[in-house]
């Protein structure tokens, strides 16, 4: 890398509480973020994707979630050590964030406008008929239709795809250098899915912002991303370019996850799935977490945790050389 | 519209019933269920073995003993006629816990009665509704107070008045329950099976609804129990010679400087009935609504 | 959707089903609408009323009468209260006498009920209202502190006040404090009320402390209601939104949180007014305030049975308008029931 990425997660280990006492989500891991990048982080559900991005803004619950190690080094400032007050500059300022699911994540008893507005109020200082005038031009910047009437909905009078635009809107408000989108289009028919990674990938170019798209669908993440984080069970296990990581997939996990999606061309009858499923944050294995699924296991994965090593160019995998080098053989 | 049901803010999740063994092993971890149970338990317990705990009769007039302390032999003291308070106390925690329990359940059952079946037929839903809404206009004292006049004053009267207030809410909360439950897709797949419509209130409907109705008895058990010494104590309840904690407050009032102990006592049971049967609501709403969690 | 929300509305589909019209005309319908609904239940209401009389077991006007009276008497009573007409005939000069604002007259106090109710209006009306007037600031906050530091001793220490709130009865209570308050300390009279008109000051000692112990209940209440409420909307993910924005603390409870609070606090104010009301018939009794509730009970007391009844139903209407009016409000404060 030749400039100091715009965000470097290093380390991160994130720990939530239960009754017993606190148990391990997500553990070492690292994440760089350069100027204009995509990024594209991809795993099932409890890999602990979203627990990673949602640690960038601090943004879990104070009381259940405690981070024992790690930073977060945004420009430079590490956002895990950072006052409150810098925090909120950051949030929605610097940093935005647009979530899951658009119903739930918009007030139900405000208008699009105002809860637009809000943001440019917090952080440029707008008054509020300069906020109200510039919410409705991001409200076309985003081609919600006749957006000046619009404005003044309220968010259950809006499909979901039209209310993901709205907090696409309000997430580039402030020009953010970086966009975190948790599953934007998870909860989205596929045809409005391909309409806002389309939006995204317009909005991305034009406003020159890093991206970091958080999705467990694979073909989601071959669309938008250029280089691709693959986590499970808490930890990066690999990391590569977005052809390279579907054209030549290192990890066990990865080759198993690329074989499970069904292809067009293919004439296989049976759907390739990885055995068993994936252990939740309580579960203490100890080596490598995906040694009991992994069909290339050897005695000392279930032993030591594996380290990060290099698989290529810009291409790292949590795998020993030794496993990698069986995957290698078989194909 | 208002109602007393609020308590038990109708769940979407929690709706299924829970397994039950996990269920009871969870309540008992929380402090305030175990203190509520505890104190509950040992008023019940008071109440039915009263006879045992003390060998006096409540009603027997002792002149000679009037307004002794609670210093004296008699742990509570003794009132203007030389009752004991002690065994008035415990007699009138028999009809106190016994309106709150018929209460709860008589107004319980005939509220999921009539939700459910509101919620099954809709032509029968609208004047169910209204007629509960009728009802609700009143407040609950004010309506029991009614009711219990005109029925006269005795026990049988409170429990009827006070059904008769607090049967509407416990409709709302069947209704509501039952409302969402029908339209989950193991209804719909019964309904398609062929079952009758009695089948499917029965096997699936009900079951579904004893969650948030369960909560909301026990919260209407306290409001029976203050309702009915309320009443007793307005001398439109339970009558003296009959020991009810209201009516020993009533006539323990004019002495409260010179023989504070008759007050003080039934005025503790009381709270401590209330207090109990509260932290078994709420206990029970914590662990039987997924959704408030992390709520106490 | 809150579970308290007015969907004993039945005729919810018929609103849907009719082509989207602009905001203020589908509010006016939907208001419009629920004044519709609450006709059957003030005709209900009146029915229950009247049939009130009929609950006594035995000859009401015996009853009224008293049992040493004359045959004459009781039949004097009997024709008096036009007992001896058909029973729908009875049901229908009721009804017709109610519509003509006609509630019966008391037979102990010689006067109309409206007007007995009227004389009387102004203490309970001080006293349910300077109670709420207390009760929602304190509730409202109370709960809200609860909810957003759940789990501390903060959260701990409002809960256990609330409860103890709700579950000692007021009329003990409203002794012990006059003990305290009146007779030990001299600070505030121990019955009797003093209208405004003889100022202020002298009016707000004679109901302060059974306002602020009428209230006792009312905010334990809403302060558990308020901290349900807060902590049902502080999980929720616009929260996260709201503070993914940047914005602050403050602005994301006060703002976000409570307006969404806002609309269970409205339903619950409705409880309130009823439990206020309620509560002030014990509480007037205790503290010997000439008002509705004290009238009730000595009403009752001295079998002035038209005098219950036709307070009663006063009562009922009030309620059915109060209900009317919270429901409108909820309408208001909820965008998502406005349109569908």
């Amino acid at each position: 890398m030749a400039a100091a990425p715009l965000l470097a997660i290093r380390d991160l280990t994130v720990q939530f509480r239960v009754d017993a006492g606190w148990v391990t989500a997500v553990e070492g891991v690292s994440i760089d973020i350069g100027e204009g990048d995509c990024v594209g982080v991809v795993g099932e559900s409890g890999s602990g994707k979203s627990v990673t991005a949602l640690s960038i803004l601090r943004l879990h619950d104070g009381a259940t979630t405690r981070i024992p190690s790690g930073s977060i080094a945004f420009k430079g400032q590490d956002l895990l050590k950072s006052s409150k007050r810098s925090l909120r500059g950051i949030r929605g300022g610097e940093i935005a964030m647009i979530f899951q699911d658009p119903m739930s994540s918009l007030n139900p008893v405000l208008t699009i406008s105002e809860q637009i507005s809000e943001t440019l109020r917090q952080h440029q200082k707008m008054s509020g008929t300069a906020a109200r005038h510039r919410a409705v031009e991001l409200l076309d910047v985003v081609r919600i239709p006749d957006a000046r009437r619009r404005a003044d909905d309220y968010p259950h009078r809006l499909s979901g795809g039209m209310r993901q635009r709205v907090m696409v809107a309000m997430a580039i408000a402030c020009r953010p250098r970086l966009l975190i989108a948790d599953e934007p289009t998870t909860a989205l028919d596929v045809t409005i899915q391909a309409q806002i990674l389309e939006l995204l990938r317009e909005l991305r170019k034009e406003l020159g912002m890093s991206v970091m798209l958080i999705s467990h669908d694979l073909g989601v993440i071959a669309e938008f991303a250029q280089s691709v984080v693959v986590m499970y069970a808490g930890r990066v296990v690999e990391q590569a370019p977005v052809a390279q990581l579907f054209r030549r997939p290192v990890h066990p996990y990865t080759i198993g996850l690329m074989a499970a999606v069904p292809k067009l061309d293919g004439d296989a009858m049976r759907l390739s799935a990885i055995p068993s499923r994936i252990p939740g944050p309580q579960e203490d294995i100890p080596g490598c977490r995906f040694a009991p699924r992994c069909g290339f296991v050897q005695n000392g994965c279930l032993q030591t945790s594996p380290p990060i090593e290099p698989a290529g160019e810009l291409h790292t995998v949590r795998c020993p050389p030794q496993v990698l080098a069986l995957g290698d053989v078989n194909g | 519209m208002t109602d007393i049901g609020f308590e038990a803010n109708v769940p979407t999740v929690g709706l299924a019933p829970p397994r039950r063994g996990r269920s009871i092993r969870r309540l008992f971890r929380y402090r305030s269920f175990v203190i509520g149970f505890v104190i509950i338990v040992v008023l019940a317990l008071a109440a039915m073995f009263a006879p045992l705990l003390t060998s006096l009769d409540p009603s027997a007039m002792k002149v000679r003993f009037r307004f002794r302390s609670p210093a004296s032999e008699f742990i509570f003291g003794t009132d203007m006629f030389g009752r004991d308070i002690f065994t008035r106390v415990l007699y009138g925690a028999r009809v106190s816990l016994f309106v709150g329990l018929a209460v709860s359940v008589i107004s319980g059952f005939c509220g999921a009665v009539l939700g459910v079946v509101a919620a099954q037929f809709r032509k029968l839903d609208a004047p169910i509704m209204r007629l509960m809404d009728a009802l609700m206009s009143f407040p609950a004292i004010l309506l029991a107070l009614g009711i219990a006049a005109a029925l006269g004053p005795r026990v049988s009267s409170v429990i009827a008045a006070l059904t008769v207030a607090y049967v509407p809410a416990g409709v709302r909360i069947v209704r509501a329950a039952a409302l969402v439950v029908r339209e989950m897709d193991y209804v719909q797949a019964a309904r398609l099976s062929g079952a009758s419509a009695l089948r499917i209130i029965v096997r699936h409907i009900l079951p579904n609804c004893f969650s948030p109705l369960l909560v909301h008895l026990t919260f209407i058990f306290a409001y029976a129990i203050l309702a009915e010494a309320a009443l007793s104590f307005l001398g439109v309840g339970v009558q003296p010679p009959l020991a009810s904690w209201g009516n020993i407050i009533a006539e323990g009032r004019d002495y409260a400087t010179e023989a504070w102990w008759v007050m003080l006592f039934p005025g503790i049971a009381i709270s401590l009935a209330a207090l109990g049967m509260n932290l078994l609501g709420d206990a029970l709403r914590d662990v039987l609504d997924p959704r408030l969690k992390g709520g106490d | 959707m809150p579970a308290c929300s007015s969907s004993g509305i039945s005729g919810w589909s018929e609103i849907r089903k009719s082509a989207p019209v602009s905001g203020e005309l589908a509010l006016l319908r939907i208001i419009a609408f629920k004044f519709l609904q609450a006709v059957p239940v003030i005709l209900i209401i009146s029915i229950l009323a009247f049939l009130l009389l009929s609950l006594l077991p035995g000859d009401p006007a015996i009853i009224i009468a008293g049992e040493q009276a004359s045959p004459e008497a009781v039949e004097h009573v009997r024709q008096q209260l036009g007992l001896d007409r058909p029973f729908l005939q009875q049901l229908a000069i009721w009804l017709l006498n109610l519509a003509q604002g006609n509630f019966g007259s008391s037979l102990i106090l010689n006067q109309s009920v409206l007007s007995a109710v009227g004389e009387r209006l102004p203490v309970t009306l001080s006293l349910a209202a300077l109670s709420i007037a207390v009760t929602i600031p304190v509730g409202v906050f109370l709960g809200s502190l609860a909810a957003y530091y759940r789990q501390s001793w903060i959260d701990a220490g409002v809960m256990t006040f609330a409860l103890l709130g709700v579950s000692i009865p007021a009329f003990w209570i409203a002794i012990l404090g006059i003990i305290l308050f009146s007779v030990r300390l001299g600070w505030v009279p121990s019955s009797g009320f003093t209208p405004i008109s003889q100022g202020i000051g002298p009016w707000l000692s004679s109901v302060i402390l059974p306002a602020l112990i009428l209230s006792l209940f009312q905010i334990g209440f809403l302060a558990r209601m308020t901290r349900s409420a807060m902590l049902d909307v502080m999980g929720q993910d616009f929260i996260r939104t709201a503070r993914a924005k940047g914005l602050s603390e403050w602005r994301t409870v006060g703002k976000h949180a409570l307006r969404n609070a806002l609309i269970l606090i409205i339903t619950a104010t409705g409880i309130l007014l009823s439990t206020a009301i309620g509560g002030s018939v014990v509480i007037e009794q205790v503290f010997a305030l000439p008002g509705i509730g004290r009238m009730v009970v000595q009403a009752i007391l001295a079998r002035d049975y038209p005098l219950v009844q036709g307070t009663m139903l006063i009562f009922g209407f009030a309620f059915v308008l109060i209900n009317l009016i919270v429901d409108v409000l909820y309408t208001l404060a909820d965008p998502r029931v406005r349109h569908d």
